[in-house]
């Protein structure tokens, strides 16, 4: 299964609900599209929330950073909402935690931008 | 990285007492495409989970399987329908050994392939060797013949289940 991304707006902070897994293919190309959309259209605060997301591969993790650097090139920020252990790990084990500003409460997320 | 080149296809090197008692569980010849990767990750969980592998034990496996199939696909055969990735698995006595070789041009691990460097933290790619080596306890990046590299990991069951 490939991740399955909705958005909506909350203020002016646009919230991506990611669903299921991020990985080579489908999954990694269907967020790249995702946020390269929302850049071009004007959205600037960028809100993943990967609480449903199952697993996350290196090329998604790849996917993330790169979401990460063309929202900053265009003078927004993403940042992470909700993290699973697992993902927690694997942003640990490839140092990008500390890139990456992370939150567990959705309304301290938004209040942050 | 420690290995033992025992479970290593011929030429590689004497075999230790444990790899003897090695037993070859899955031995298959892949298209280098996607979905073989998908399949072969499926294959490698239900045999982690049959050798007795705790969940998340599982999940460390399946993870670099995966990361190792993908880099044999993508950056080893380049999806060539005319190459092959080579995936074997065998259970040791306490453990599991996976050997993942695919037919590119080989890989040379530089500065530029530390994906947790400062100056490579923000690159796109990169980042699946680090992942495989965290998630087992022993990993060979090696050179094969004629072509190709080879990548052998393994995981030991945790002691409570050995």
């Amino acid at each position: 299964m490939s991740a399955k991304l909705i958005t909506r707006q909350v203020g002016d902070v646009t919230v991506i609900d990611a669903i299921g897994r991020i990985t080579l293919g489908e999954g990694s190309s269907a967020f790249r599209e995702t946020v390269k959309d929302l850049v071009s259209k004007g959205n600037k605060k960028l809100l993943l929330n990967l609480a449903e997301v199952s697993y996350i591969d290196s090329s998604g993790i790849g996917e993330l950073v790169s979401g990460f650097t063309s929202v900053s090139n265009a003078g927004g920020s993403l940042k992470l909402l909700r993290l699973t252990k697992r993902i927690q790990d694997l942003l640990q084990i490839t140092k990008l935690y500390t890139v990456f500003e992370v939150f567990d409460d959705e309304a301290k997320a938004l209040a942050s931008f | 990285m420690v290995v033992s080149p025992g479970s290593l296809p011929a030429g590689t090197g004497a075999m230790s007492a444990q790899e003897r008692r090695a037993k070859i569980v899955l031995d298959q010849r892949l298209e280098s495409s996607l979905e073989s990767v998908d399949l072969s990750e499926e294959k490698v969980v239900a045999l982690a989970q049959e050798a007795g592998f705790p969940e998340e034990d599982t999940y460390r496996l399946g993870y670099a399987v995966r990361e190792a199939l993908v880099n044999a696909v993508v950056h080893g055969n380049r999806y060539s329908a005319n190459k092959r990735v080579l995936l074997r698995v065998a259970c040791l006595p306490r453990g599991i050994e996976v050997i993942v070789q695919d037919q590119g041009g080989g890989f040379t691990f530089d500065k530029r392939s530390n994906a947790l460097s400062e100056e490579n933290l923000m690159n796109q790619s990169g980042r699946g060797l680090a992942l495989i080596k965290a998630f087992t306890d022993e990993l060979v990046v090696e050179s094969a013949q004629p072509s190709g590299t080879r990548v052998i990991l393994r995981k030991f069951l945790p002691p409570e289940v050995a």
